[in-house]
């Protein structure tokens, strides 16, 4: 173990430190808990475990010496704070659920429970995931862990709407974080702090005891450091669930195991509508990408998806139309925040306008809006079948290519004082996200750079349904090429 | 489309969100503008595209009828902002 610092391994690193006894899993979580309570400032976590982390790693240590680690065993882990843990508050960073304690766990952090994995703690988000900046939180900004080589007094953006997450696991508070990806939630944050991030095909993981957005493009996936440690997470997290209707019924392959780089006579399509315009910087990085790939025996071709520019409308149609139904249930009744009034009706409208953050209100307004009558088929309905014309896309180019190579955002994350203000530029950030989202398709972002200003730049490749497996090689023939680790190490050293 | 102050005060109405006059305004404006924003979508050629999707493609997972959870009444209530007898407490809806 050449790192010094616990904190600075990799999942993968310490999975194979403890499994060497080369520390224990106490040893692990006790640097976790200390880098945690040094780095508040971040404003990464809204309710930290320490207590609860020890005894789990005490019972981790204990199966340890027996034999009988899970694939996650002794692991520290941050759990994005929309997942239902049992027991221990779940926020989603709403005041309208800022005492909530769900009664029963979620299929996912369930699934990671189960192979031993250990729970620092509950991290921010943007509220109900509604965002790409994490500065809708109730509980306040997050701060990314990164500083422009300029301007370092300045706090950046972590992205959103996992903003949390990724400072965790960027911020070394964390070695690997669950999070969410509606829009771009996992793949835009891991764009900005210069981690992998994949979400899988609609279905592969189970939404159960997640606290809905919007239902038809919810999905679970990792934030990590790397590739190898992205696929270990997401081969725990993924599972058939009878409890969520949309689960696909299907084996999750062991990802970890079966990983290896690969790009091999492999066709890449870059789709011309995710270059045009893009700023040089992030062109000359796609560049970067297309070289790797040729050197590592992959072919490339051009190719169009034209629907791209209705893709971003068409998400904010059916996002907040799904979203007005989902948060209808937040009414002061059964759980969360309740504002008193005379009638049933005063007591819903003052609990809610109380409970809901501006930028929710915005999407519920909305939803509510398109989905009313007389504008249902106009606005609503034109949104899902523009959304088929988007997936035939997608089905079109994957006749001709095997993956797609983009960009993850327009650009490096934006100091926190100069996001955008308009609530139209913001949505802009999710792109070159999106799109995948709707398709019910798998992405994965890779960190690929540093521009200028010294901030993470981020290559995304999506994939056919079902081709987690092939992302992964390919994602780890990238990152193979891009050597960022090294980038960074060299960073902290120069600082 | 461009709403009036009617027509958001009704949304509001509907969302089950009380807004006053001045949030109103605002709200009219940046629903206006994502609105306007979102119009590009009537440029697109529809016709004959289902809305069916992958998702709707699969069947609906079925089960056995048969009773596997219940008599868990405390846990539904333990995070009750009011309850009485067992029940969630609201405010009076029946004259």
């Amino acid at each position: 173990m050449t790192k010094t610092n616990l904190t600075e391994l990799t999942l993968t690193e310490a999975k194979g430190g403890l499994a060497r006894k080369e520390f224990s899993a106490v040893e692990l979580t006790q640097a976790f808990i200390g880098a945690i309570e040094q780095n508040r400032h971040l404003n990464a976590y809204v309710t930290e475990t320490p207590e609860l982390a020890l005894e789990q790693a005490k019972a981790s240590d204990t199966r340890l010496a027996a034999g009988k680690a899970g694939k996650l065993e002794g692991l520290p882990l941050a759990i994005k704070d929309l997942y239902c843990t049992k027991g221990i508050k779940t926020t989603a960073s709403s005041k309208i659920l800022h005492n909530f304690v769900p009664q029963y766990e979620s299929t996912v952090t369930q699934n990671l429970w189960n192979e031993g994995a250990i729970m620092l703690g509950k991290v921010a988000m943007d509220e109900f995931a509604m965002g790409s900046s994490n500065t809708t939180s109730y509980y306040g900004n997050v701060i990314s862990p990164w500083k422009e080589k300029a301007r370092p007094e300045k706090d950046l953006c972590p992205g959103g709407s996992s903003g949390g997450s990724a400072a965790a696991v960027a911020g070394h508070l964390a070695l690997a974080a669950t999070a969410s990806d509606t829009g771009g939630s996992i793949r835009q944050p891991a764009a900005f702090t210069g981690l992998v991030g994949i979400k899988p095909t609609y279905g592969l993981c189970s939404r159960r005891g997640m606290v809905a957005y919007a239902s038809s493009l919810d999905q679970a996936g990792p934030l990590t450091h790397t590739v190898q440690d992205a696929a270990l997470m997401l081969e725990v997290m993924a599972s058939h669930d009878p409890l969520d209707s949309t689960s696909l019924n299907i084996e999750i392959p062991n990802f970890s195991s079966l990983l290896k780089s690969d790009l091999k006579g492999l066709k890449i399509g870059i789709p011309k509508e995710y270059i045009d315009g893009l700023g040089e910087e992030m062109l000359a990085e796609v560049n970067k990408g297309i070289e790797w790939a040729k050197s590592q025996g992959a072919t490339i071709h051009e190719v169009s998806l034209p629907m791209t520019k209705y893709a971003l409308p068409a998400y904010y149609v059916i996002s907040p139309a799904e979203a007005s139904s989902n948060l209808a249930r937040y009414d002061g009744v059964r759980y969360g925040l309740r504002v008193e009034g005379a009638t049933l009706d005063e007591l819903y409208e003052n609990t809610r306008r109380e409970g809901f953050g501006t930028e929710v209100r915005r999407r519920i307004m909305i939803g509510t809006y398109v989905l009313s009558a007389g504008y249902y088929d106009a606005y609503y309905l034109k949104a899902q079948r523009v959304r088929t014309l988007i997936q035939r896309d997608f089905e079109r180019v994957f006749k001709e290519v095997d993956l797609l190579l983009t960009p993850t955002t327009p650009g490096s994350a934006f100091a926190l004082d100069e996001k955008p203000s308009d609530p139209v530029h913001m949505y802009l950030q999710d792109i070159y996200t999106v799109t995948v989202n709707l398709a019910d398709l798998p992405g994965i972002a890779i960190p690929s750079g540093l521009d200028q200003k010294g901030l993470p730049l981020s290559l995304q490749l999506i994939g056919p349904r079902l081709s987690e497996q092939r992302l992964l090689n390919a994602a780890l023939a990238l990152e193979e090429c891009a050597g960022f680790s090294s980038l960074v190490k060299d960073l902290r050293k120069a600082a | 489309m461009s709403l009036t102050r009617e027509n958001v005060a009704k949304v509001a109405k509907l969302a089950r969100i009380r807004l006053e006059d001045a949030e109103l305004d605002v709200m009219k404006v940046e629903i206006n503008g994502i609105l306007n924003w979102i119009d590009q979508l009537q440029q697109v050629n529809t016709d004959g595209v289902d809305i069916f999707s992958e998702q709707q493609a699969q069947q609906l997972p079925e089960r056995a009828d048969v009773v596997d959870d219940g008599n868990i009444v405390d846990a539904i209530l333990a995070n009750a902002p009011e309850k009485a007898h067992g029940m969630f407490a609201v405010p009076k809806v029946v004259e």
